[in-house]
């Protein structure tokens, strides 16, 4: 059925096409307008310019603003408050440049258009004003480098000593979570020991793994700092936490981190968005394969009394699994006991 | 052969007429060394492979926009990558991403584009018989046929073609057991590359050759037209560039077929530990990107040049700030090597590189700034006339005004956290490297068509063509800026897992509907070209009226271009609209002798000088008719 009604919507087209091409090209050789320098279709283009600029101009400010909340996510992490802040500085500079140049260069046409008996003004080069606008985008530009480069730093900076350590590590398709547990430094790990029961092959002969423990979400304190130290464990993958302004790829062989301060938890922010069942989440954004659209995970945001007696009641892997201590050397056993 | 051929049209300049020589279909069509044949073969194997591009684009925009149709009537085309449902398969659909980009990119904007026009113009406009090597030129276009051949032949084999996006990431393209589309698939993707490097080589070399070495008498550098400029520069850039993608592939080759880890390293996968340790798949996006970025300029400066010259001609007016359109090209060419890594801001580099190339990209927004207040103030105060190629100039400068602006937010590493690899890098460098770059391929089309057959393209065709692509791409990449704003990351099979991303499913069905029918108006164009080359309007020897030197070719250039003596050029190409002057044009063979009335005080100046040399010439010329 679809494949009929496209032919027929094809061969409708051809046809149409066919029609116009014919029509138009018989009164232009009778008209005697192939002859002509302008034709009458010179007006018509320059008054479709206009056109588009002041159609495209509402259709782009109604959106926007009809659509305003729907494509701002709230945001809901200390360093995010400050790039959605340059975001929109940019944003705000570069669309009066936007509007100015594109009023110019349609209104052109129109004011511009041919006319027999103009003659277009001989107006080769003006140093004057090359070197303004070479110099003015140079200084606006510098200063949006500036604050852009003043806000990576912070953000890229080492994670403060007293942050909570979260390892996300992805794999096709889903982001493990392991926490590193009272000591709050991760056991160490090595691929080749990755099993069905350990799938962050951590190595549990070393004591900082005896009390790591993993977790379905990734549950996080309010206004704390968050350090998620994230790698990879088969093709590279990409953290991608869009409330927190988060993003940084997992690649296997190289752990990369991203440190942030969450500054809402789930509840207020269920508050905020008026959905009840909000959830802040992790999405992958290095293509990945097949199931690279679902690798989604979630983050509680609490408070941080909830963190730490949540923190408290985990479970770590030794004490769910005994038999991934098997082989371990006594005197780290007793520590896993602990 | 044919490369001896038209040496000896040079020695023997006088009794050219004679001698013409007589090809047959093959070496007239098909193995040719007339730069003007292989530049049509670019152009037609360009078109051919932007059908296909696009309409894989229109395949997964189905996907996007009307997730819960069944293309049950594409299974005669796609057979088992629908599902019984008759949806696409997710695997398949990265697939179609990557053979979308990648056709595009390098089949479509840098041999299409570049391969059609560098092949076309240098010669034509720089006043020589051919290329440097006809030979190599011919090859560079068997190669690049030879690497579509294979690109094609991936897209049926039964795991499918590479699926780990244009960029080709290892270890996703380096492991079969991550996606089946890294198997075979990817290994012809490679071999094409290669091919296809190979190909932009060859014609690199003769780009650059010739336009150092053949230029007419006269046609000084600062006498080029800044098309020349442009495709000159490309080559310089494809040239240095390429050659580091090569050396990516090797080791990728390395990686996945003989165990060595330059990219690979700690990998789990299928319930197997690999053997691979110490390599990096970091390396890779440094190697890859070292050409990617340059390829984005390949892309965008031919057009660029194409523009300069279709704006100046139909503005009847001089390109404002030639020096300064050259010198913005020339820092572009420069920048583009030391930008790279902007790509690469959360990719886990040091963050300290990425501040580095913050400043360095933000940088290169000044040189484009400068390109497009020149393009406007030569619009200003010009008398312009709407071709069909003038029309998809200034939409080139749209384009490239709306998607260079958003580049200023993707450089600034800060603001690049939130938005890359979402839908706002989608919309951003679909139009100011897609679209525009597109659109400078058209505008080219319309305006070099009547040199190109001899024959007028259809006007009002055109003009139905251009408003239908220019509202038609705005429509598909302008909304895609507030979905990459709310966050929906790129290479989605679909949304509704997240919440965070689960509304707009309106907005990417009318993306989808525009991107269909800006497709369909392709076809307008298709009809309009092929019809015209065959029964279009005869067009006149130069029918935009135009100062360079291809429009004093006959109206069938034959192999030699000029049926006798290559015409010297005395003056620049935009001497449009020269006070004092009676046309509003003056050709650049007219000596600045035979124009008192227009000439400017320094080039008055020049008269005399160029007095002495033409009389200098003139007595070579009659002691060697004498010799006869």
């Amino acid at each position: 059925m679809y494949g009929f009604l496209i032919a027929v919507g094809v061969l409708l087209l051809l046809s149409i096409i066919w029609m116009v091409y014919r029509i138009q090209s018989l009164v232009s050789v009778v008209k005697g307008s192939n002859k002509k320098i302008a034709t009458g279709s010179n007006k018509v283009n320059a008054i479709l310019f206009v056109l588009f600029l002041v159609g495209t101009g509402v259709l782009m400010f109604w959106y926007s603003i009809k659509e305003f909340d729907n494509y701002e996510l709230p945001v809901a992490s200390e360093h995010g408050v400050v790039t959605d802040g340059l975001f929109w500085v940019t944003m705000a500079v570069t669309g009066v440049v936007f509007l100015i140049t594109h009023v110019l260069l349609f209104i052109f046409p129109y004011k511009y258009q041919y006319k027999e008996d103009r003659k277009a003004s001989f107006y080769p080069d003006n140093n004057k004003l090359e070197i303004i606008w070479t110099l003015v985008p140079g200084v606006v530009l510098a200063g949006l480098v500036i604050t852009g480069w003043m806000a990576w730093s912070d953000i890229t900076a080492p994670a403060p000593e007293n942050a909570h350590v979260v390892e996300i590590m992805g794999s096709q398709f889903q982001w493990d979570v392991r926490y590193p547990g009272k000591d709050n430094v991760l056991g160490d790990y090595d691929y080749r020991l990755t099993s069905a029961t350990n799938a962050h092959g951590v190595d549990f002969t070393d004591k900082n793994a005896m009390d790591d423990f993993p977790s379905p979400v990734v549950v996080i304190p309010k206004g704390e700092p968050v350090l998620f130290k994230i790698r990879a464990r088969d093709v590279l993958h990409s953290v991608f936490a869009p409330h927190m302004r988060l993003k940084m790829d997992a690649v296997p062989g190289m752990p990369t981190r991203f440190w942030f301060v969450p500054t809402k938890t789930t509840a207020e922010m269920r508050e905020e968005t008026g959905n009840p069942e909000f959830e802040y989440e992790i999405a992958c954004t290095e293509i990945c394969g097949r199931g690279h659209f679902s690798m989604r995970k979630i983050i509680q945001v609490v408070e941080p009394e909830e963190y730490q007696k949540w923190f408290a009641e985990q479970r770590s892997f030794i004490q769910m699994n005994p038999s991934l201590a098997e082989g371990i050397p006594a005197e780290v056993k007793e520590l896993a006991e602990n | 052969m044919s490369t001896a051929s038209v040496a000896s049209h040079e020695s023997a300049h006088d009794d050219h007429h004679d001698h013409e020589h007589h090809d047959n279909f093959v070496t007239k069509y098909i193995f040719t060394t007339d730069h003007k044949m292989i530049g049509k073969q670019f152009l037609v194997t360009g078109i051919f492979w932007a059908l296909i591009g696009g309409f894989l684009s229109i395949l997964f925009r189905l996907q996007l926009g009307f997730p819960d149709m069944s293309l049950e009537f594409l299974r005669p085309l796609l057979g088992g990558w629908l599902d019984e449902a008759g949806k696409l398969d997710p695997t398949f659909y990265l697939a179609l991403v990557t053979m979308h980009g990648t056709i595009m990119v390098f089949f479509v904007l840098t041999a299409g584009l570049s391969g059609t026009f560098s092949n076309f113009l240098i010669p034509l406009q720089i006043g020589a018989r051919d290329m440097a090597s006809g030979f190599m030129n011919m090859l560079s276009y068997w190669f690049f046929f030879a690497s579509g051949v294979v690109m094609f032949i991936s897209l049926f084999i039964p795991t499918g073609p590479a699926g780990g996006g244009w960029v080709v990431y290892p270890p996703l393209s380096a492991l079969e057991q991550a996606i089946p589309g890294s198997g075979l698939g990817m290994t012809l993707w490679l071999v094409a590359m290669t091919l296809f490097i190979a190909s932009s080589l060859l014609g690199g070399i003769n780009y650059i050759t010739t336009v150092i070495n053949l230029r007419t008498k006269g046609m000084s550098f600062s006498r080029l037209p800044l098309t020349i400029w442009a495709f000159f520069l490309t080559a310089v850039i494809g040239l240095l560039s390429f050659p580091v993608l090569v050396a990516a592939a090797l080791l990728l080759i390395f990686d996945r077929s003989f165990g060595t880890s330059f990219y690979l390293s700690d990998i789990y996968i299928n319930g197997e530990a690999l053997p691979n340790t110490g390599g990096s798949p970091v390396l890779y996006q440094h190697l890859f990107w070292f050409l990617g970025h340059p390829e984005v300029y390949i892309v965008l400066l031919p057009a660029l040049g194409i523009t300069s010259e279709v704006i100046a001609t139909n503005s009847r007016k001089p390109i404002f700030g030639y020096k300064a359109m050259i010198i913005s090209m020339l820092g572009i060419t420069i920048l583009s090597f030391i930008v790279w890594a902007h790509h690469m801001f959360v990719s886990g580099m040091n963050p300290f590189l990425g501040s580095i190339f913050m400043f360095l990209t933000l940088i290169i927004a000044v040189p484009s700034a400068v390109k497009v207040f020149n393009y406007l103030t030569t619009l200003w105060r010009g008398n312009l006339i709407f071709t069909p190629a003038m029309l998809f100039s200034i939409g080139l400068v749209s384009f490239f005004i709306s998607g260079g602006l958003t580049g200023i937010f993707l450089g600034n590493s800060a603001i690049d956290i939130q938005l890359h690899d979402t839908y706002f890098v989608v919309a951003h460098f679909h139009l100011v490297m897609g679209s525009a770059s597109f659109f400078g391929l058209l505008a080219g089309v319309y305006h070099w068509f009547p040199k190109m057959f001899g024959r007028m393209m259809d006007e009002k065709l055109g003009y139905i063509h251009f408003w239908l692509t220019f509202v038609g791409v705005y429509m598909v990449f302008f909304p895609m800026h507030y979905i990459g704003i709310a966050g929906f990351p790129r290479r989605y099979y679909s949304w509704t897992n997240f919440e965070f991303a689960n509304m707009y499913t309106d907005l990417n069905m009318f993306v989808s509907a525009a991107a269909i029918i800006t497709f369909a108006a392709q076809f307008i164009f298709l009809f309009n070209f092929f019809y015209s080359m065959f029964r279009g309007r005869k067009a006149s020897l130069n029918p935009w009226r135009s100062t360079t030197l291809e429009w004093t070719t006959p109206l069938h250039p034959g192999h030699g271009n000029w049926p006798g003596e290559i015409p010297a050029v005395y003056r620049w190409p935009y001497d449009y609209s020269k006070p004092g002057a009676e046309e509003d044009f003056i050709p650049q063979t007219v000596p600045l002798s035979a124009t008192p009335e227009s000439n400017l005080p320094h080039e008055q100046e020049q008269v005399k000088l160029e007095m002495e040399i033409m009389k200098e010439e003139e007595e070579v010329l009659v002691a060697n008719e004498s010799k006869h």
